[in-house]
């Protein structure tokens, strides 16, 4: 198998290299006029079907790899480096991402799928499908040489094949760590597909926005798939890594945000292109860059320049990704400045205070948190070399830098969709803001009683309640926002066609699903904000317990009834059982536990959670007491938590209505259908 | 007008310094300071929340830091304390000295110019651009308008 799996990714790579190579001639020949031996149009095609074919090669290779994991062929070293006999399938599977070998085939593969869409879908416009097609399998060429060149995943294990491996990472072994990575993945590398797109349209100076409406969906698809890796990547962390946090600003966690904050840009910023014609030489950069932060993301954590809790080991690949990052700036820098007259903008803005400034100052933060990130990251590195030594650039940082930021992007998401295109008139805006106002006043004062005390920032260094105030006001400024959008399009609905309040409201969204779906989206991320804005009240408490001790968290009361411990073939585990009380009534039992795996010996807490809206009372078992033997139980309370996962729902409900097309496109293209399907009546031929 | 706005916002101004009056406790600036350090470990965990099963660091740095606190120095001497003692990673973010203020500075200055320069180019692009001539209301447009929404709509 391993033999087959090389020579898979042998094919992929000759295959890519073809599409790219023959894309190209063929795509020159056109442009320039010159035919060759063989026709220009022939060539193209035969290089996408060497493309289509690149991905059934690569889906080999990943099958061979995965089908190495499962039948325990330790004459693979990567499998015996990251999986073991005792492994669960589920964790067998993910073997195939959890190391550098494996990730960058995963990567590959995914490529090499997105491009197979994208190639078979080329009718859509075949010649600039035929440019993204080529321009993708340039991006193909550099992963496939990573992983048949520099990072292979079929190297054969040195000396006597071990009976056993040495197992998966204890850290990777949680259910969310089969969907995380190919989430993630799929995201950092499906702006590959509008990046290439983006490049393609400017090359060939296509005219008009099409390719924009081209790749909408791929963008949005994209932006969701990154969305739910970044969250589900919190949740895991927030499960497994037991610390009581979901976010640590580590530098892999970064490399993630940076082409999110840039994608969400450009998710904004091509609405002013396609209604306005404003901004394009902005959204060919905003998504180059978004690519190259993705890139920039993995050359970061690969090439060992900053360190991080969950990069692969320092290799020699972060090279590779070096030269590819100045190779894609080029070809980019090159074909911006030769083509940049192709992207004058058709209008200017005509006022402060419109749709089109809202989002462009809505840009300008978001490229402003992404600097901040970017910053924060590299400044350790920056300092390593003007001052000789390396500083730490953590949550501190963070907190006092880019949280402001992130408040003043909730606010522009609560102005933004209630301002008109082109300019919005005085009495427009004192009707539009005066109910938020008054609801966002009522919250800030209605929290203060609650404990939210925004002077505190006055007395103590921590700046969290102060933020958290805002945030809730903020929140309400933005949910009554888009809320009275709603109410109001309804009520226009529900006077014209009868139906109650909640349906009219629905069918408003039928009909302009972008618009209400990106109205959904934002309410989403508002609570994914009150949730962040809970972090500013978390509290913890640490207590050696023996039976029937207990100890009060807010409202809790956490009792241990008994500790224990068991094993099975993949970890021993040692765990205490406790009872929740709320005043007397038993809320739930937990069963906080501590593993630690039989192949590689490293330990892993299992975090018991009780979650509820108000707060998480998170509890782990950090070890037992040297001279008593007793547990060691860490409790946390943590306020609002639940609201982040609930927003990433609405989230996720919200890109699927936008997604979808909307009730009047939908119905005139059944009528197509049925018109085409059904024989037309003799009389009504030619109507 | 204005002598009642002052006579409005004093109370305000006593009652907001009658409540920041007091320093933070002891309890609150070791959960402080713990979150504006790391474990040295290798661990790349804040101080306060290295969970790592038995680290070799952490107890025996917040040991340190409950003494520092105890002692009564200030926190600024205490994160200066540790920075030396244990290099400059052991802090969780840069102190406001020499090249490293620029790591503080950079972003939200950034931020600023880019807001004024926005703000300064839509008011060129404004200036620049012609008024829209007001259209009269024309009753066949209007018409029109009122019979396309009628057959478009669902």
């Amino acid at each position: 198998m391993p033999a087959f799996g090389s020579f898979a990714l042998l094919v992929a790579l000759a295959l890519s290299g073809y599409n790219l190579l023959a894309g190209a001639v063929a795509l020159r020949q056109l442009a320039t006029g010159k035919r060759g031996a063989v026709a220009p149009e022939r060539l193209a095609e035969t290089a996408r079907r060497a493309g289509i074919a690149s991905f059934f090669a690569a889906s080999c290779a990943a099958f061979a790899l995965v089908w190495a994991a499962f039948t325990n062929d330790f004459s693979v070293a990567y499998i015996t480096e990251h999986s073991n006999r005792a492994l669960p399938a589920a964790y067998k599977f993910a073997a195939l991402w959890s190391g550098q070998e494996g990730s960058l085939l995963l990567w590959a593969w995914l490529l090499a799928a997105y491009g197979f869409v994208l190639r078979v879908r080329h009718k859509v416009d075949v010649k600039l499908t035929a440019y993204a097609s080529t321009i993708l399998a340039g991006v193909q060429v550099f992963f496939l040489l990573l992983v048949n060149v520099a990072a292979t995943p079929f190297s054969l294990t040195q000396g006597a094949i071990p009976p056993d491996g040495n197992g998966l990472n204890p850290l990777l072994q949680y259910p969310e760590m089969v969907i995380h990575p190919p989430m993630l993945y799929l995201g950092y590398v499906g702006f590959s597909v509008p990046f290439a797109f983006a490049l393609g349209a400017l090359m060939m100076r296509y005219p008009g926005e099409k390719w924009i409406h081209i790749t909408r969906r791929w963008t949005m698809v994209t932006w969701l798939f990154l969305t739910v890796g970044i969250f589900l990547g919190m949740h895991w962390a927030y499960s497994v890594l037991g610390w009581g946090g979901y976010w640590g600003w580590d530098p892999v966690e970064n490399a993630s945000l940076m082409p999110w904050l840039t994608g969400t840009a450009f998710l904004h910023s091509v609405m002013m292109q396609e209604k306005r014609g404003m901004m394009k030489s902005w959204n060919v950069w905003l998504i180059f860059s978004t690519f190259m932060l993705a890139i920039l993301g993995t050359l970061l954590t690969r090439s060992g320049l900053v360190s991080s809790v969950h990069a692969f080991a320092q290799s020699s690949i972060g090279t590779w990704f070096w030269v590819f990052l100045v190779i894609t700036l080029a070809v980019c820098a090159f074909v911006y400045i030769r083509n940049r007259d192709h992207l004058k903008s058709d209008h200017k803005l005509e006022s402060l205070v419109s749709r089109e400034s809202s989002f462009l100052f809505n840009n300008l933060v978001l490229l402003a948190a992404c600097f901040t990130v970017l910053w924060g990251t590299l400044f350790p590195v920056l300092s390593e070399y003007v001052q000789g030594n390396r500083v730490t650039v953590s949550a501190p940082f963070y907190n006092r830098v880019a949280v402001p930021i992130g408040v003043f992007l909730l606010f522009l998401t609560g102005i933004g969709p209630i301002l008109a295109w082109r300019s919005t008139s005085i009495k427009s805006i004192r009707r539009n803001f005066v109910l938020p106002g008054i609801v966002a006043l009522v919250v800030a004062i209605a929290v203060i009683p609650l404990g939210v005390h925004p002077w505190t920032i006055f007395t103590t260094d921590g700046q969290g309640a102060f933020y958290s105030w805002i945030t809730f006001a903020m929140a309400a400024f933005v949910i009554t926002a888009i809320s009275a959008e709603f109410y109001k399009g309804g009520r226009v609905i529900q006077q014209k066609s009868g139906q109650n309040l909640f349906a009219s409201m629905v069918q408003l969204t039928r009909r302009n699903t972008r618009r209400y779906g990106g109205y959904i989206v934002h309410f989403g991320i508002v609570l994914i904000f009150i949730g962040i804005g809970g972090q500013a009240f978390n509290q913890s408490h640490e207590q050696t317990m023996n039976y029937k001790q207990s100890f009060m968290l807010g409202p809790y009361t956490v009792q241990c009834m008994d500790y224990s411990q068991d094993s099975n073939p993949n970890y021993d585990t040692e765990f205490a059982l406790l009872n929740v009380y709320r005043g007397d009534r038993l809320v739930t039992k937990l069963a906080p536990e501590l593993r630690v795996y039989a192949a590689s010996g490293q330990p892993s807490t299992i975090v018991a959670n009780h979650s509820t809206l108000i707060a998480d009372l998170y509890v782990i078992y950090a070890g037992k007491d040297p001279q008593t033997g007793q547990p060691v139980i860490k409790a946390f309370l943590n306020p609002l938590v639940a609201w982040i996962w609930i927003g990433l729902i609405v989230t996720i409900l919200g890109t699927g209505i936008a997604l979808a097309p909307n009730l009047s496109a939908a119905l005139a293209a059944q009528r197509h259908r049925v018109a085409a399907t059904e024989p037309v009546p003799a009389g009504r031929a030619g109507d | 007008m204005r002598r009642l706005t002052r006579f409005a916002i004093l109370p305000l101004v006593i009652a907001l310094c009658a409540v920041t009056l007091g320093s933070a406790d002891t309890e609150a600036r070791y959960q402080d300071l713990g979150h504006k350090m790391m474990c040295i470990c290798g661990c790349s965990e804040i101080l306060i929340e290295c969970n790592h099963v038995g680290c070799p660091d952490s107890d025996r740095m917040l040991g340190e830091l409950r003494a520092a606190i105890a002692n009564g120095d200030s926190n600024n001497a205490i994160l200066t304390a540790f920075q030396d003692k244990y290099g400059p990673t052991a802090l969780a973010a840069p102190m406001l000295t020499k090249f490293n203020i620029l790591a503080w500075v950079v972003p939200p200055a950034l931020l600023i110019f880019g807001l004024a320069g926005t703000w300064l180019l839509v008011r060129k692009w404004r200036l620049r651009t012609a008024p829209m001539p007001a259209v009269a209301e024309d009753p066949f447009s209007t018409e029109l308008r009122d019979r396309i929404r009628k057959e478009t709509e669902i």
